[in-house]
């Protein structure tokens, strides 16, 4: 076979050329993964931090619930009822346009995922440091603020930059609600033109690379974020390597 | 507000249209685990053979089928495979290539962890005691690989009962496409979704509570 790149250049049939509706293109995918990455890592925090009170068993089961509620309905399912059945239910919902059904289906199917991440990552922690926290006299409000999410926040970085990469895969979704992101121009440009393996080499490429970015960026948090005397690459085995900038290194 | 009728919902109406995208959900996510569970154990025992090129192959494989949506693997399948072969070969058997090549490499990961989970002791005991290499792997080390990995299997075959609805974007018909199919028949949309829902959220939960079970009855004291 032989390749024709040329393709991109030429004309799509609405004043634009196929690199164009492309870019266009890439560009809701990344807006539907960030405005789905907000929501999924708010609602996350915050039922993932729910699940962990053991004081009030009713909201610990109450978060228990919307994590099995979103972990068990494929997420194409969940889409469809936002998009279909919801909008019946509340018809103030027929005004919201599909990319906003699309990221809060795709943030709070996320946020099941983040919750389960930050429950392990707060239960991770030894129970010493609360007992230290409230021997202190700190509130619980105060220990989880200052105690248990700083260290939660580092433990779930490595599992929360796969759900990450994950999430902006799963933003392909979108193409099911006519949202016109990658995998929609995917379909619609390889229908057109015929070159379907240059349209979807060009795809799966700004998909792998978004993936890629998204990667480093969590590396470089992780990087910043990191403790000099905790554990991990660095730390723990060479102690008094880092300079003890500030008491929890988030100083800059 | 929404005023739901089910009373469509009939015994005919599931064996007409439900049963048969059931069976096909079923049968791929059998088709898809036992086949990647097998080709991904291939692809870990590749990876860790401390063989360069190989374990670089399996490696690259591994990550570039990671860093693509599902959807795309599925459209790549279904677009190349009757450029390759010269014929078309259906969404359905497309369907079944795909996801055993896509969670081959999901499940070598898996295997690479169990793998790697297994105390270096026992395979030195195992050569030691003039089993060769392939016969300490296949019987010291893949038998406790798997039964350590064995929940993270069951729950990676569940995420994969779930990814089996995505067949929707070539057309595939499935137990969601089962119940779209009916909804648009009956008129009654909403309800077909709202159902899909209800069947794969009990489907999937009591599959979870089952490995939830099985993985505080395998657990081995240490």
């Amino acid at each position: 076979m032989h390749w024709d790149w040329q393709i991109f250049l030429s004309d799509d049939g609405g004043g634009r050329t196929y690199l164009e509706w492309m870019l266009q293109a890439w560009g809701w995918t990344l807006a539907v993964a960030l405005s789905a990455w907000c929501v999924a890592v708010s609602v996350g925090t915050l039922v993932g931090v729910l699940r962990t009170l053991r004081s009030s068993p009713w909201i610990s089961r109450l978060a228990l619930a919307w994590v099995e509620l979103f972990r068990n309905i494929p997420l194409l399912v969940q889409v469809f009822l936002w998009y279909f059945v919801l909008p019946k239910l509340w018809p103030a919902m027929q005004q919201f346009p599909s990319f906003w059904l699309v990221a809060l289906a795709l943030g709070l199917f996320t946020s099941a995922r983040i919750a389960e991440q930050f429950r392990a990552g707060i239960e991770s922690i030894k129970s010493g440091q609360t007992q230290a926290a409230l021997a202190l006299g700190m509130t619980r409000a105060q220990m989880y603020q200052f105690v248990l999410m700083p260290v939660a926040l580092r433990v779930i970085l490595p599992p929360l930059t796969s759900e990450s990469m994950n999430l902006l895969k799963n933003s392909s979704i979108a193409f099911a609600v006519s949202v016109p992101e990658l995998t929609m121009f995917a379909m619609q440009a390889q229908e057109e033109t015929s070159r379907g393996i240059e349209i979807y080499l060009a795809v799966t490429l700004l998909y792998a690379v978004s993936a890629f970015a998204v990667n480093r960026l969590f590396a470089l948090l992780e990087k910043r974020l990191r403790l000099p005397m905790a554990g991990g690459e660095g730390g723990a085995r060479t102690p008094g390597a880092a300079p003890m900038a500030t008491p929890l290194g988030l100083g800059h | 507000m929404l005023d739901l009728d089910l009373s469509f919902v009939t015994l005919e109406l599931m064996r007409k249209f439900i049963l048969q995208g059931f069976v096909f959900s079923v049968q791929l996510t059998v088709v898809a685990s036992l086949g990647g569970l097998v080709i991904g154990t291939l692809l870990a025992i590749c990876r860790l053979s401390g063989w360069k090129t190989l374990a670089a192959l399996s490696a690259f494989y591994v990550n570039t089928m990671r860093s693509i949506p599902l959807v795309m693997v599925i459209l790549w399948f279904y677009l190349l495979i009757p450029l390759l072969t010269g014929h078309s070969i259906g969404v359905e058997f497309s369907a079944y290539f795909t996801f055993v090549a896509f969670e081959a490499a999901y499940f070598s990961e898996i295997m690479r962890a169990g793998i790697s989970s297994v105390s270096p002791g026992q395979k030195n005991a195992a050569l030691a005691l003039g089993l060769t290499p392939a016969q300490s792997l296949q019987q010291v080390i893949l038998p406790q690989a798997f039964r350590n990995m064995l929940p993270v299997i069951f729950t990676q075959t569940i995420v994969l009962f779930q990814d089996t609805s995505l067949v929707y974007a070539i057309g595939a018909y499935d137990l969601l496409k089962g119940f779209v199919t009916a909804g648009k028949i009956y008129g009654r949309p909403e309800e077909a979704y709202l159902l899909a829902a209800v069947i794969y959220f009990a489907l999937s939960w009591a599959a979870s509570w089952g490995v939830k079970r099985l993985e505080t009855r395998i657990a081995i004291v240490r």
